[in-house]
């Protein structure tokens, strides 16, 4: 009786030694794993993500990296990750130095997705956010020297909304301008056509992701001009307009022309009632 | 075991039912791997777009979806609810895994099952005989690890190195180095333990063993009594601890094999030379084995 009781206890005692192995094998591998995951969270700044997806980590949960975004892109700019690459394995992204996504207008990488990883609710490509260009090197940009390229404004496919030319004065020669292209974030999609086009050795005008490019000002900073524009009336107690002692017939332009002289008319009265005013 | 370290596995076979019967289900399940990853391969190579995608999920035609119930599964651990599409083409395949046999995936469509069965192949040539022995439970430890980490960390954490989907993705989607875990993956079953990645390890494998558990095509040890313990059924299969029951067992236990760790490979019908074994709708095989029984 006790025999088969032993066989029994040691079977049992070897499954379950088993069992606590496998356990604690794949829990230790479970570790390195889940920590190892948090690292490939981090998209490296020249990858970007396909249009519609607003946040990593969600786009992360929920693309199956099935690739069918990449077969219907016309253009070959999608491309998935492969092992090696610094991007999340098997995940959906492009390089805009190498090729721009051309914002079709019917978003095919979209409504590819089976998922909604890519936010199927995304169907206008103007809406698109996938990363925001930013003018990172102003001393290697040649518009800043004072030459005229102005490429990334005219291959923007938003221009004069997502690029704009800004004109300042060219201090250095002191007589010419400076056509400054100017990123407006509220219409950037990030495409990348401006990197791509960027005809620097290396782009001066570089597509980040939103997350890196964008500043925050505080939350509790007001912007007198908006509130007051918001409030359709100044805030705070309108300043009196300012009098001026002036001498007659004198007028005073403020952020105008300045002091206004009564036109000067010699013949309409004596000299001497000239003098005695004191304005020659 | 004896017997067999000195002879060739289905030798008997070979000689009694002829080298192509011997190997008629090993050939159609190369037939069918090579030609499933052909036909993900149709469009990238010759721009015949019957199937697009990769085995993660796909799209038959432009209108069927397909997508892995696994990697479903873990989408769903993440916390999120995909689209329709994506929740069709899972039902669709995990569907016809229920009713086939959850791992006709593993030895009838993934092509790492060409690399493992290689690598036990080598290990016969070579008569390599010393194996880290491991449980094989550790798959159902990593099957649940991937499924805790998925839903801890909101993102699918298996699939940044599931072997399995990588190397399906990037011999559809262009070679990166994923062939480094072919090659480690035949290290490892050729020369550190047997059958490691598809008997032991593969949380895919798991994962389909329990959604096959209950399906209707079964491997049946059908003519039980036939047996000449000749063990080349165990020796071929990549898991052999699901045959005991059903060929060993009592003469009123049931003859299917019914562990879900079965792949259904069908190996076991081709090396024996005695036609023990048959594949088929396990209902009707119950039935006449019954009735067999009856007569003996």
């Amino acid at each position: 009786m006790s025999n088969p009781t032993n066989k029994t206890l040691q079977s049992r005692r070897r499954f379950l030694e088993n069992i606590s192995r496998a356990a604690g094998g794949a829990a230790l591998f479970g570790i390195g794993l889940g920590l190892y995951s948090q690292q490939s969270k981090s998209l490296p700044s020249t990858a970007i993500r396909p249009p519609g997806v607003d946040n990593e980590g969600d786009f992360l949960s929920a693309c199956v990296r099935c690739g069918l975004c990449v077969r219907d892109c016309p253009y070959d700019t999608l491309k998935l990750s492969k092992l090696g690459e610094n991007v999340a394995l098997g995940t959906p992204y492009f390089d805009a130095r190498k090729i721009p996504c051309e914002m079709c207008e019917d978003i095919p990488c979209v409504k590819a997705c089976p998922t909604g990883a890519l936010d199927p609710e995304l169907t206008n490509i103007d809406d698109a956010r996938m990363g925001l260009a930013v003018l990172i090197d102003q001393e290697a940009c040649i518009a800043f020297q004072g030459l005229r390229c102005e490429v990334c404004y005219n291959v923007c496919p938003v221009r004069d909304k997502a690029i704009s030319i800004n004109r300042t004065h060219n201090i250095r020669t002191g007589k010419h301008a400076l056509f400054i292209p100017v990123v407006h974030s509220s219409d950037c999609t990030g495409c990348g056509k401006c990197e791509h086009a960027c005809i620097l050795e290396e782009a001066a005008i570089k597509v980040l992701p939103a997350k890196l490019a964008k500043g925050e000002l505080g939350r509790h900073y007001r912007l007198s001009w908006e509130e007051k524009e918001k409030a359709g009336k100044s805030l705070v107690t309108p300043d009196i307009e300012h009098k001026y002692n002036l001498p007659e017939g004198t007028r005073y332009d403020f952020e105008g022309e300045g002091l206004i002289q009564p036109e000067f008319t010699p013949f309409n009265e004596s000299a001497i009632d000239r003098l005695n005013k004191g304005n020659l | 075991m004896a017997k067999n370290i000195n002879k060739v596995i289905g030798q008997d076979a070979v000689i009694k039912k002829g080298w192509l019967m011997a190997h008629k289900w090993l050939l159609l399940r190369r037939v069918s791997q090579l030609a499933i990853l052909g036909l993900f391969l149709l469009g990238p190579v010759f721009g015949i777009w019957f199937i697009k995608g990769n085995m993660s999920s796909s799209l038959i035609m432009d209108t069927i979806p397909l997508t892995d119930p696994f990697v479903f599964l873990q989408t769903l651990f993440t916390g999120y609810l995909p689209e329709i599409t994506v929740i069709t083409g899972a039902v669709i395949v995990a569907t016809f895994y229920f009713f086939v046999g959850g791992r006709v995936y593993c030895s009838w469509v993934c092509p790492i099952n060409i690399v493992t069965d290689a690598a036990d192949w080598l290990r016969r040539v070579l008569k390599i005989k010393t194996s880290l022995s491991f449980s094989r439970m550790g798959r159902y430890g990593l099957l649940a690890v991937s499924l805790v980490l998925a839903s801890v960390t909101g993102m699918l954490v298996w699939e940044l190195v599931n072997p399995v989907t990588m190397i399906q993705r990037e011999l559809v989607f262009g070679m990166g180095f994923s062939w480094l875990f072919i090659v480690a993956i035949f290290i490892l079953d050729a020369f550190v333990s047997r059958r490691a990645w598809c008997g032991h390890l593969c949380p895919m494998g798991a994962f389909y063993s329990l959604l096959g558990q209950a399906s209707v095509i079964k491997v049946i040890a059908i003519n039980r009594e036939s047996c000449n313990d000749c063990m080349d059924c165990f020796a071929v299969c990549p898991e052999p601890q699901v045959i005991k029951p059903a060929l060993k067992g009592s003469v009123t236990s049931s003859p299917v094999i019914n562990s879900g760790n079965c792949t259904n490979c069908a190996r076991c019908i081709d090396v024996c030379a005695e036609d023990v074994f048959t594949i088929k709708h396990r209902f009707i095989n119950l039935k006449s084995t019954s009735q067999r029984e009856v007569h003996l």
